[in-house]
């Protein structure tokens, strides 16, 4: 009886050292996909606004610009283009994710509004920022 | 187990999910990523993956997402979870069977899958591969809500006998 418990209980300390190993594993995969990112940042140059998959527009980043993005059934988000940066200022969806989620302003970032399926991404090929 | 009690643990475990799946809704968790949840309800799925089997688990699981899409979401969530709960449950049915990791390592390996499935539909949907900067956010946000569903449903495991 003790050596069953013994037995079980070592079991359970290798499978809680493997959780740990692939926990560990994991967030290092993480960290190697953001490290690949972070390489690859250039600063933005424009902005385009996809609505459901489609172009909706393409705006510099070089000038200040309000523009109202419609989206299905009369919604709205409302992008803010100001010092070389992009944000949505103010919109009326469910969560507000896309206004939290503040300025943005290297190629490749993205704004998401996914109740109105509103995608602002920043687009440019300029030149790598200095690490 | 009679087959009667089996029938009867799903139907409790689909309604336990689809509450869990409600509950969470009450929960904002509102970081400026979307996607981000604590994925309550993947308790049940791993609760039924390690007292029963994965058909038994993936059944639940796929009834209960279709199930909650339909009352608290909407057809865009619903692609998004059904992605997410596809490739979750296979991740976690294999490290299951791997018979190398508890619990709490198969539920965040679950959630990290869960989350990656979402962002592979999202870029489909939204055409925008982009999306995937959020990636590091999601894996990270994925293993932390993950490993803690594991750890409580590890105790579920432990206690609740159902033969």
């Amino acid at each position: 009886m003790g050596c069953r418990k013994t037995a079980a209980l070592l079991l359970m300390k290798r499978k809680l050292r493997n959780d740990v190993i692939l926990i560990a594993a994991l967030l290092l995969i993480a960290a190697a996909v953001w490290g690949v990112f972070r390489l690859a940042r250039r600063t933005g140059d424009s902005v385009s606004v996809t609505v459901d998959g489609k172009l909706f527009g393409r705006y510099s980043l070089h000038e200040d610009a309000e523009i109202t993005i419609p989206s299905a059934d009369g919604h709205f988000n409302k992008l803010v283009i100001s010092n070389g940066s992009a944000r949505i200022e103010s919109a009326d969806c469910p969560d507000k994710l896309c206004v939290k989620r503040g300025f943005v302003k290297n190629a490749g970032q993205t704004v998401i509004c996914l109740p109105h399926r509103v995608v602002v991404t920043v687009e440019g090929t300029g030149e790598v920022d200095a690490p | 187990m009679r087959s009667t009690r089996v029938i009867t643990l799903l139907g409790v475990s689909t309604a336990a999910a689809i509450v869990l799946s409600y509950v969470e809704t009450l929960i904002p968790v509102s970081f400026a990523i979307p996607g981000i949840k604590l994925g309550l309800s993947n308790a049940v799925a791993l609760f039924l993956l390690y007292k029963l089997d994965w058909k038994a688990a993936g059944a639940v699981n796929l009834i209960r997402v279709l199930i909650s899409g339909l009352l608290f979401g909407s057809i865009a969530s619903l692609a998004y979870s059904a992605s997410g709960a596809v490739l979750s449950m296979l991740v976690m049915a294999i490290l299951k069977r791997s018979e190398s990791f508890s619990a709490v390592g198969c539920s965040a390996a679950g959630a990290i899958a869960h989350n990656f499935g979402q962002l592979l539909m999202a870029v489909v949907i939204l055409s925008a591969k982009e999306i995937m900067w959020y990636l590091p956010a999601l894996i990270v946000s994925g293993a932390l809500t993950g490993a803690a569903v594991g750890a409580a449903t590890a105790l579920l495991i432990k206690k609740i006998k159902i033969d």
